[in-house]
């Protein structure tokens, strides 16, 4: 089964491992099951039957015998399957562990935040240190190792295709890693109930060769460029003027705030609203107006720009790639 | 025609020994006051008991509500039905109250109604202690449903996890009202859990050693005790998140030295538990109804006590596994997985047991007995759909989806709701003294049996298929809009089970035939006196002289004669033999016990708007306290010996 989002979509080692032993339990489950099923048809009939016979409870000592040894025998048994499974277990969870071997790492810290993720690429080189919103991007072939810090309550980063769940906890610095083996786009979702819009924090991550991702690298690091345009340029001043300054940050520009998402190359991105709706000037025009609507209890608040205004904003923010 | 007299009625006249005058003198000494007046002075096991079940089906009705509600918010994907913040008070209180307010309640009160005249005594050990205990109760719903239904319904989760539902981020009265709704309804569960301990320990029927105790009862008992133990911790916890929403201390608060972790240990340390709580009565009542029907007594006595008591133990030592997506070392996560799996095997045990009480048994498969199959076949998904969540790696795929509400879903309808109705058709009659009608009850059985699969095995799915938990909507490319249809579909399913039973249980309190005493042939004592039960239960306390008190071969029941019957009076046995020891006078109706527990909702509930509403409370606490305490005159002795016929 590849069913598309499912763990068992699996495009990275942990992911894989852990589909295994899931098919493996579930296979293990339904013998089980049916077993148990079975045993209980099968009483339920003699039992019929010797009631159809007109005869009482069986209570000869030699019946009682013959029980207590199948009691155990399905006891032995059970013991005997828990073993297995507690064997498995502990083998996967070896095997998922961090590879204490691996090449050339890339280190991601990711934050989470009401309702939104932040990412932070290191490198040995500060000025090379790289910031993102609700898009991750990672090179294919590489182990990534992601540092999980939280702004506010506790939330979960999961990408069902890559790893199970961390938590991402207030004054914990939790850890995990992950490593796409082929290229591909998902969507991941928190996992942890996080207040009013737990449903609609998700992200972007795309997985694609060492080769674009370098370049994808080497275009985020770079600053907005001045509009050119008129009416970008307005928009320019409209986003400067208006409160859009006071949380959002585009670099190469005075605005410098990191409450909201950072805006540098949001036309590059698929979606916006934390992964949840699609990346288009009719969408992203409704989300300033208000996004409350879109996103009850989100933290960013109506803006009724004129409609001149607006249009100049959304014209700069294209320009944003 | 003749125009003799009846023996029995001839006896009233005559024989002062003879049941009916025996009921003539105990009558008007146990039972309830007069109108309203009774009603809320009543120290009465049963009454309490019964209205203590009414109260929590009551909430489990509001609960399912719900339950439906987001079900149809869900049923399609970006379903307008209504906003998050609505979601979320549903879900919360939903959850809260299935837990805090149905599930436990409903189970301790069945013991407090079942467990005195299964081991033959006349009350609980403490009955001004019990009325109190159901008044707390009480209180604390209220207080839930208040908030729910004044939009002030808390919103952060059953769970509470902080810093969400701390002060910074849940500001305003919604999680106060959940932290003292919990701490009201931890005291009516410690207080019940008292009660059942105590009067199995002390008020055992003469010849009813531990060895022949019911397994009913032995379930009850291993449950008080885990709720003595498990229950302070989530009473610990609420009152520490309430300090730092009220007088802002700083338990969870990381910033200033608190750790939002120890939350979570705290809560889960009492909710694993909580789980088994819930089941392990559950693993009784299937008990009885199993020996019942199957015409034998339930095979493997002594594995099943032990593997209740194992259970009891066993369910204490794997809370982390409700963590494994927390920082924790692969060592600490093996130990919980290896204690999870553990925990299959004394379950295993019973319900080996039980197929083998079936199959050397003579059963007939009336509706209580269709329960207990529903049971074995919903609850063993449930338990093996627990693996899934014991083993770390699948865990860390699957945990906080909706796998999550599939395998709670099964354990709890499959391990506690199916055995409890299973428990309501078989105890009814002892109850009302009325039979519940088998056809509608095989009606609702079966919708209800088909109502959870189709509700529930989707959401295993679900999760999966990568589905967040406590999510009020999704969109439409996830794919996921197919399965949550059926769930909905399914849900609509357990609404109508639900409806033909309450309309069943509506039927028979009007108009089901007369019951009689004994309807099953059961095997244990509640089955010796006439339904409903007396409100002194037993005109004389009986002597059991086997496990299967009914169905040993000694014809007539032996019974102790010598307490007075001019004032409550039972017998205190020894505790493990059972050999009579004293005689003690129990007291009468009194208000005492409300007003207590009124002192203590002022207080709790004052103190979330004002910190010195602790202090008025605990104030009129006290005085309630002095006034429960206040010396009484004993009435006159006139008996000296209990007298044990040999």
């Amino acid at each position: 089964m590849t069913w598309a989002g499912s763990i068992f979509d699996t495009a990275g080692p942990p992911a894989e491992r852990i589909a295994r032993l899931a098919w493996f339990l579930i296979i293990v489950s339904a013998v089980t099951y049916l077993l148990v099923l079975v045993a209980t048809g099968m009483a339920m009939r003699r039992a019929r039957a010797r009631r159809a016979r007109g005869e009482l409870a069986d209570a000869r000592p030699e019946t009682g015998k013959r029980l207590t040894r199948n009691v155990a025998i399905a006891a032995i048994a059970t013991t005997l399957l828990l073993l297995v499974f507690v064997t498995a277990t502990a083998l996967t969870n070896k095997a998922i562990a961090w590879p204490l071997n691996a090449q050339q790492p890339l280190t991601i810290e990711v934050t989470g935040n009401q309702w939104w993720w932040q990412f932070r690429y290191r490198d040995s080189v500060p000025s090379n240190w790289l910031t993102t919103s609700n898009e991750l991007h990672i090179p294919v072939g590489r182990p990534v190792r992601v540092i999980l810090l939280s702004n506010d309550v506790i939330h979960s980063f999961w990408i069902p295709e890559l790893h199970g769940k961390q938590d991402v906890i207030p004054g914990h610095r939790n850890t995990t890693w992950i490593q796409a083996d082929r290229p591909g786009a998902w969507k991941a979702r928190c996992a942890e109930f996080c207040g009013l819009q737990h449903a609609k924090m998700a992200f972007d991550v795309v997985a694609e060769s060492p080769a674009q991702f370098d370049r994808w690298y080497e275009s985020q690091l770079a600053s907005a460029q001045p509009p050119t345009d008129s009416s970008a340029k307005h928009g320019h001043d409209v986003f400067m003027q208006r409160t859009c300054i006071m949380c959002h940050a585009i670099s190469g520009t005075e605005a410098g705030s990191s409450v909201g998402p950072e805006l540098t190359h949001i036309a590059s991105r698929p979606s916006i609203a934390a992964g949840t709706l699609p990346n288009t000037r009719e969408n992203l025009g409704r989300w300033i107006l208000n996004p409350q609507l879109i996103k009850p209890g989100v933290r960013m608040p109506p803006n009724a720009l004129p409609p001149a205004e607006m249009n100049a904003l959304l014209d700069y923010l294209e320009t944003l790639k | 025609m003749s125009a003799q007299p009846l023996p029995a009625e001839r006896a009233v006249e005559t024989d002062p020994n003879s049941i009916a005058s025996v009921h003539a003198r105990l009558e008007p000494v146990w039972r309830n006051g007069p109108g309203l007046w009774g009603w809320l002075t009543s120290v009465n096991h049963k009454s309490i008991a019964l209205r203590s079940i009414l109260t929590a089906f009551a909430f489990f009705a509001i609960a399912g509500v719900e339950a439906a509600l987001m079900r149809v918010q869900l049923a399609r994907p970006e379903n307008s039905f209504m906003g998050p913040d609505r979601y979320n008070q549903l879900f919360t209180t939903h959850g809260s109250a299935m837990m805090f307010l149905f599930a436990v309640p409903v189970v301790q009160s069945v013991a407090l109604y079942f467990v005195p005249i299964m081991i033959g005594t006349r009350n609980v050990a403490f009955p001004r202690l019990n009325a109190f205990g159901y008044w707390t109760y009480l209180i604390g719903g209220l207080l839930l449903f208040a908030g729910l239904f004044t939009n002030t319904g808390p919103d952060q989760g059953w769970f509470s996890y902080v810093p969400l539902a701390g002060p910074g981020f849940s500001p305003g009265k919604r999680v106060d009202i959940w932290a003292q709704m919990i701490t009201f309804t931890e005291i009516a569960a410690i207080v019940a859990a008292i009660e059942v301990i105590v009067t199995v320990f002390k008020q055992r029927a003469p010849g009813m050693s531990l060895n022949r105790v019911p397994l009913f009862v032995w379930a009850m008992v291993v449950m008080s005790f885990m709720v003595l133990v498990a229950m302070p911790y989530v009473a610990t916890a609420s009152a520490m998140l309430a300090m730092d929403r009220l007088i802002a201390t700083q338990f969870f608060n990381y910033a200033e030295g608190g750790d939002a972790l120890l939350w979570q240990h705290l809560f889960w340390f009492f909710a694993h538990p909580e789980v088994y709580i819930i089941f392990i009565p559950a693993l009784g009542m299937v008990s009885a109804i199993v020996a019942t029907f199957s015409r034998r007594p339930v095979f493997g006595y002594t594995a099943l006590v032990l593997a209740l008591v194992a259970i009891g133990f066993l369910s204490f030592g794997l809370w982390v596994h409700h963590m494994f997506a927390t920082p924790l070392t692969q060592t600490g996560q093996s130990f919980f997985t290896a204690a999870s799996a553990m925990i299959a095997i004394p379950t295993g045990v019973t319900i080996f047991c039980w197929i083998a009480t079936i199959w050397s048994g003579r059963p007939r498969f009336d509706t209580p007995m269709l329960y207990v199959v529903g049971f074995i076949a919903l609850f063993v998904i449930g338990g093996l759909s627990g693996l899934f969540l014991a083993s770390v790696p699948v865990d860390l795929q699957l945990t906080d989806t909706f796998f999550l509400p599939g395998h709670i879903h099964y354990v709890l309808l499959g391990g506690m709701v199916f055995p409890l109705f299973g428990a309501l058709h078989y105890w009814f009659p002892k109850v009302t003294g009325r039979m519940m009608s088998e056809r509608l009850g095989k009606v609702s059985f079966w919708l209800l049996f088909v109502g959870v699969n189709v509700t529930f095995f989707p959401q295993l799915l679900l999760g999966m298929a990568g589905m967040p938990r406590r999510v009020y909507t999704y969109l439409a490319d996830t794919g996921w809009g197919g399965l949550n249809l059926t769930s909905s579909i399914g849900a609509g399913l357990l609404a109508i089970g639900l409806l033909v039973l309450v309309f069943n249980i509506a039927r028979s309190l009007a108009a089901g035939p007369p019951a009689g005493a004994d309807p099953w042939g059961g095997e244990t004592l509640e089955w010796a006196i006439s339904s409903p039960a007396p409100d002194y239960n037993f005109a004389y306390i009986p002597i059991v002289h086997g496990r299967s008190a009914l169905w040993a071969d000694t014809g007539e029941l032996d019974a102790v004669t010598g307490l007075r019957e001019d004032r409550r009076e039972v017998l205190q046995t020894t505790m493990l033999d059972a050999e009579p020891d004293s005689r003690h006078e129990h007291p009468d109706p009194t208000i005492v016990p409300l007003l207590a527990a009124l002192a203590v909702g002022v207080g709790l509930i004052s103190g979330i708007f004002d910190p010195m509403g602790f202090a008025v409370g605990g104030v009129l606490t006290l005085i309630a306290l002095a006034a429960w305490g206040w010396p009484q005159k004993t009435k006159p002795n006139t008996h000296e010996i209990v007298e044990v016929p040999k």
